[in-house]
């Protein structure tokens, strides 16, 4: 893919991915001498979709990652000291050992917001952001990940429906890396591409190769641009693969030894290092330095964790509310008066432009998309696009073939003949042998 | 001045904050141009606009999420939640995620959810509940639920300007049945202060919101009979006021303890936690407890009525009390 990155960012990147793969391997070596509290969960083989995705952020972008997400939250300017102290539980990490891993953020310089381990939940969280953010006039864009198990969430549907309608300027990246803990993907989601599901709310999706770093940063710039532009939210598949297992105590049996070799020739760094030396945009000199450059900066951070000392207990008790500790206060980067009477006052009635009646087959309305209700007259004209204008350039095309073709997904698994459900539905699919009247055995 | 409902009082509020605070934004399902399911916010749209009054799609998981994204933003969102009930659908996003979030890592999240609630209108399992408990049960959260249309003002308008998330419980009972002239100078009531509704000697009576009044009624009866009862309004239940309940139980030696909420875990138990804790001396008898049935709030008339305690329950636990 053409990239419009300059040399300089092209190392940039390549920094931080071998920083998140070789950061990570040494919480893998403290983990297992004991230096870990709680578990480790490793991001090898998804480095380019943590770094190509946040890369495409500005500063005053907001960002909230998920467990496999280190590498963003270095891009985003998290230092690997904070992910050290972090997993030690110590006194000097972001939250002084309230909570551990990526649990962490920063509101005021970083913009990054702390995940909670239910899946799903930083969805609408994220769509708020996003929303505010067009409040305030700032201009940004909200970036969060979802996996391919955590895109099944009613939290998902809602908090991307919301921004949908909202059209929140949010890009979800979903990181389709084919496991959720030990369910391959075909058993949670009955799609090939998970972008599909951009489809049901009616906004723009991409797939990309999520180990391909440029790409995944094109596909990314491209999605924030949108999204700043007032064509959000986005949906991003990228499709990759979690080498490892859910965390270091899984040994990932399940997946098939072939799987794990398909993926390994297609490792996101050794395939970066390729291209830039393929493009002549390093050598073995320059490589080394950023190598070195690496490990010093590690040494020293795994150096100040280690050494850091373990909370106090009395600070247990400490912080669970805010009395007065924190100023909330809003950055307005517009006129206050405009949402306030009279600029903001509106005739409180809905204009509905569609009366919603069945117009086409349904199956040919799959790639339209619905047209909200456009309601205040004065508050439409200030989006740059209007809700109701139809998006270009969506996945569709796939899309609705897949949904098309995609034949009803009933597998009986590990439930054999006595599932009755299965065997019901399968009378059912023989009308003149099912007697409706037969009562149903418990 | 005019009588003003509680719900009068509640929509001043926040018309008087969005005025205040461009800051102050409202999410809900139908709030906007119906002005809610209550009328609480109606005119809201209508004065302040569609970005700071937000209909939203029936989700109550996304409308708590966004809210709490504004809210990092600096905004200080208010939710409806349309009825309390509902807010069992983001469950999540409540305990977890929002009343966590400055414990685990230093981010405040000043947003209020305010939904009707609570039984006696014959709105069934599902438009009647009193979910504080699970609420009350979550560090992180503040817990309010008024009784009085002066209350209601001043203390939603206190919750919008706190720095943490506070749920606000409004018992539709009260809605349209209590009235009262409110002061047309600017008030707040303090989150977490009990207020002393009638004084007595001979013994304490405990509650909040509808059962307050109940519990009002009651000491009225127990007076023409020589009970002499001192009752208070909890107002807040998380932070509870344990200074306004103590000092009660030393002067009186007798509490009960009035809810509407389901008996089991209920707060009653709390407070007979903190009483033998800091009180168990003062104490002449035990800690009795008036409150709803174990079972979800039936639908039809009779069946609600004997589900929820009222003035004949408490004045009857009263007296039982008042022999020790």
């Amino acid at each position: 893919m053409e990239t419009k990155l300059t040399r300089e960012q092209q190392l940039e990147l390549y920094y931080y991915m071998q920083l998140n793969r070789q950061l990570e391997e040494r919480l893998v070596r403290l983990f297992r001498q004991n230096k870990i509290v709680g578990g480790v969960y490793s991001s090898m083989g998804q480095e380019a979709v943590s770094v190509g995705t946040s890369y495409a952020l500005e500063p005053r972008d907001w960002l909230a990652p998920m467990i496999r997400n280190i590498g963003a939250l270095l891009v985003k300017g998290f230092k690997p000291r904070d992910i050290f102290t972090q997993h030690m539980a110590k006194a000097t990490s972001p939250t002084h050992g309230k909570d551990g891993t990526s649990h962490f953020g920063d509101l005021k310089n970083l913009h990054v917001i702390s995940p909670i381990s239910m899946l799903g939940e930083l969805i609408p969280v994220m769509a708020g952001v996003g929303m505010a953010g067009r409040y305030l006039g700032q201009k940004i864009v909200a970036m969060t990940w979802i996996g391919d198990g955590g895109s099944s969430t009613g939290a998902f549907h809602e908090g991307l429906n919301l921004a949908a309608v909202q059209r929140a300027p949010l890009v979800l990246v979903l990181e389709n890396n084919q496991w959720a803990y030990s369910t391959p993907v075909s058993r949670q989601v009955p799609l090939k591409n998970l972008a599909d599901r951009a489809l049901a709310y009616g906004i723009q999706s991409r797939i990309v190769d999520g180990n391909d770093a440029i790409a995944v940063y094109e596909t990314s710039k491209w999605a924030v641009d949108e999204c700043r532009a007032g064509r959000g939210p986005i949906l991003i598949e990228a499709k990759t693969m979690r080498m490892k297992g859910h965390a270091q105590h899984d040994p990932a049996e399940y997946v098939p030894k072939e799987m794990f070799a398909y993926w390994k020739a297609r490792d996101p760094i050794a395939r970066y290092e390729k291209y830039l030396t393929e493009h002549g945009l390093w050598d073995a000199k320059v490589k080394a330095e950023i190598d070195a450059r690496i490990e010093r900066e590690l040494d020293e951070d795994q150096q100040f964790a280690e050494e850091s000392p373990l909370p106090s207990p009395e600070t247990a008790e400490q912080g669970v509310y805010c009395e007065g500790c924190h100023e909330v206060q809003a950055d307005w980067r517009r006129p206050k008066e405009q949402v306030m009477p009279p600029a903001a006052s509106v005739e409180a009635t809905w204009k509905v432009s569609d009366f919603g009646a069945a117009t086409a087959p349904p199956r040919a309305q799959n790639t339209a998309h619905a047209k909200p209700a456009t309601p205040y007259h004065k508050a439409a004209p200030q989006r740059p696009a209007s809700p109701s204008a139809p998006l270009e350039g969506s996945s569709e095309k796939v899309v609705a073939q897949d949904i098309a073709v995609a034949p009803p997904l009933r597998v009986p698994f590990g439930r054999g003949p006595k599932d009755r459900v299965f065997e019901r539905e399968q009378q059912q699919n023989q009308p003149s042998k099912h007697n409706p009247r037969r009562r149903r055995r418990r | 001045m005019a009588e003003v409902t509680m719900l009068e009082a509640i929509r001043e509020a926040l018309f008087e904050e969005f005025e205040r605070d461009p800051a102050i934004v409202a999410l809900g399902e139908d709030i906007g141009v119906f002005g809610g399911a209550f009328k609480a916010t109606e005119g809201l749209l209508a004065k302040f606009g569609p970005e700071r009054v937000i209909d939203t799609p029936i989700s109550e998981t996304a409308i708590v999420g966004a809210a709490c994204g504004m809210s990092y933003l600096g905004l200080r969102p208010v939710v409806e939640m349309q009825f309390i009930d509902f807010i069992a659908c983001c469950f999540n996003q409540v305990t977890n995620f929002v009343a966590k979030s400055h414990y685990r890592w230093g981010a405040p999240v000043p947003m209020v959810i305010r939904g009707p609630s609570g039984g006696g209108v014959h709105g069934g399992p599902f438009h009647s509940a009193n979910p504080e408990m699970y609420f009350v049960h979550t560090p992180g959260l503040k817990v309010v639920y008024p009784s009085t249309a002066y209350d209601a003002k001043g203390l939603l308008k206190s919750a919008i300007r706190d720095n943490n998330p506070v749920l606000f419980f409004e018992h539709k009972f009260l809605y349209r049945r209590v009235k009262e002239d409110l002061p047309s100078a600017e008030y707040t009531v303090p989150i977490g202060k009990a207020a002393v509704r009638r004084e007595g000697r001979d013994l304490t009576i405990l509650s909040y919101a509808a059962a307050a009044h109940t519990s009002l009624e009651a000491a009225q009866i127990l007076e023409k009979e020589g009970i002499d009862a001192e009752v208070i309004d909890l107002r807040t239940l998380l932070p509870l006021d344990r200074d306004a309940i103590i000092s009660s139980a030393k002067k009186t030696s007798k509490v009960l303890v009035v809810h509407e909420d389901t008996r089991t875990g209920g707060i009653a138990g709390e407070i007979a936690a903190i009483l033998c804790e800091d009180a168990f001396g003062y104490l002449d008898g035990p800690v009795a407890r008036v409150t709803a049935l174990d079972t979800p709030v039936p639908y039809s008339p009779p069946l609600e009525q004997y589900f929820l305690p009222s003035v004949e329950k408490v004045a009857a636990a009263a007296r039982e009390l008042a022999k020790y």
